[in-house]
């Protein structure tokens, strides 16, 4: 994505972010449109918080739980969303745990795609209510400097933002083993480190990402114990810097693991923030792709 | 696509007296500034609303809540529109429950604005009454709404555009009267 569409995109999502408290918190925006929420991977926040977003704009909405679909009769994801399609629907968000199932599904259909995540490769609307919670609380994203800490081989959350905050101008920092980071990243303009008493003093935020256990072969690192010990981010780590660190973690979090109970129930904790924030970011996408045939992607 | 400023139809004086006749006229039909609030219509009548306000506080001695009401998501043209119109900030502070509205916006047309904003209103509370001021009323409703207090009534042919400029977000203060580029086709 441009800066400008990014920007368009958090300019919208800070209007939006008033509905939510509201005595009715409902627009009538896509009062007749219908959303298919097509849920392929497990997940609570990304789905909760759609369908939250989809009904504050008085969407109609359809949930999809491959579980209890076809797809237990091994219809492919193209015939799937073809047949919903054919059911006159408007957008349809996916999640899947293909790398670009959701531009696979955006080249075939003419309904409009949101991406909730596929794979390991992006996840762009926690990128977005990432950046929108650091915009909000520091004004810019322009010349901060954020830390991404933690598993980025595996993290799509790490991708998105990647891409999302050097386009907004920021330096992005990448710190966790070096079995955890892939390696050349570098070539997408980002820093890297291994020692993440190094990072937190020169950080402006610390975006902590999970462990993905469930995506991990074994012998990546010796031992959680020993994760936690070397990576885990803890009060004393924070307590070294000069400055306070503005603390996000996308969700679901290892207490104990990556983040220690004491940081992520902090006053410079702004993970909740983010869940908020992520409604009003997701009613802005929904928005913005509503009208007749939009350039955001 | 050069367009064409026909005319200049009121100047910074003239906006100003009119500012000033609308705050008495609102303080008459209220009898006083007991129970009312005023809500702009933003972008301009955002900025109108914060003037009157501020004219009625030196009126009274007293000033009125006023808030800021963006009522895109509440349109009617919304699933025609090729690009998304921007959304700004709404921004109401206080109960509106039993209060006496002032809706305030900078141009009167097809009355279709008037309406989104008074559902968005109804999402907020359940007010006594609403009333609506406008600066200019350019005639060609659409819809059967009426304005309670008006600035001044422009008789303007479909073509035409009427362009009000205020200081805060404009190079001054002026209403104009446009010819868009459109009509010359």
């Amino acid at each position: 994505m441009e800066k400008e569409e990014i920007q368009l995109i958090l300019d919208t999502a800070r209007s939006f972010r008033e509905i939510l408290d509201r005595p009715i918190k409902r627009v009538p925006t896509l009062q007749g449109k219908t959303v298919v929420n097509l849920f392929y991977e497990p997940s609570t926040r990304t789905r909760i918080s759609f369908e939250l977003a989809e009904k504050r704009m008085s969407a109609d909405i359809i949930n999809f739980t491959p579980s209890t679909s076809s797809v237990k009769k091994g219809e492919s994801l193209i015939d799937t969303v073809k047949n919903i399609e054919a059911m006159k629907i408007d957008m349809v968000v996916v999640r899947h745990s293909s790398p670009g199932a959701a531009h696979l599904l955006a080249r075939v259909m003419d309904a409009n795609i949101l991406n909730a995540g596929d794979g390991g490769h992006e996840h762009p609307t926690q990128a977005l209510l990432d950046m929108m919670t650091i915009r909000e609380k520091f004004g810019r994203l322009d010349g901060l400097a954020i830390g991404l800490i933690g598993d980025i081989s595996h993290s799509r959350v790490a991708m998105s933002n990647i891409f999302g905050l050097k386009a907004m101008g920021a330096r992005v920092i990448l710190c966790g083993p070096p079995t955890l980071i892939p390696r050349e990243i570098e070539r997408l303009g980002v820093e890297v480190s291994h020692h993440i008493d190094e990072v937190i003093p020169r950080a402006d935020v610390l975006n902590i990402l999970r462990l993905q256990l469930e995506r991990q072969k074994s012998g990546l690192f010796p031992s959680l114990r020993e994760y936690h010990n070397y990576f885990g981010i803890t009060r004393e780590r924070l307590e070294q810097a000069s400055k306070p660190v503005l603390i996000m973690h996308p969700g679901p979090m290892n207490r104990g693991l990556e983040i220690s109970s004491q940081v992520a129930d902090s006053e410079h904790s702004v993970i909740l923030e983010q869940v908020t924030n992520g409604i009003a970011l997701r009613m802005a996408v929904l928005y913005l792709l509503a009208g007749g045939k939009s350039e955001i992607r | 696509m050069a367009e064409k400023i026909k005319a200049t139809v009121l100047t910074g004086d003239d906006m100003s007296r009119i500012i000033t006749r609308l705050a008495h006229e609102i303080l008459e039909k209220n009898r006083g500034s007991d129970n009312l609030v005023l809500v702009g219509l933003r972008t301009r009548g955002a900025y109108l609303a914060t003037r009157i306000s501020g004219k009625i506080e030196q009126i009274e001695g007293k000033s009125i809540p006023t808030g800021f009401l963006d009522a895109t998501l509440y349109r009617d043209d919304f699933r025609t529109r090729l690009k998304q119109p921007a959304v700004e900030v709404t921004n109401i502070p206080f109960a509106i429950d039993e209060k006496n509205i002032v809706l305030v916006d900078d141009v009167l047309y097809t009355g279709r604005t008037v309406r989104a904003s008074l559902d968005a209103l109804m999402d907020f509370g359940r007010p006594a009454r609403i009333y609506l001021a406008v600066l200019v009323d350019r005639g060609h409703r659409e819809l059967p709404i009426k304005a309670d207090f008006v600035g001044k009534n422009i008789p303007t042919s479909i073509g035409e555009e009427i362009r009000v400029k205020m200081a805060e977000i404009d190079d001054g203060d002026a209403v104009e009267l446009v010819e868009t580029p459109a009509a010359n086709e």
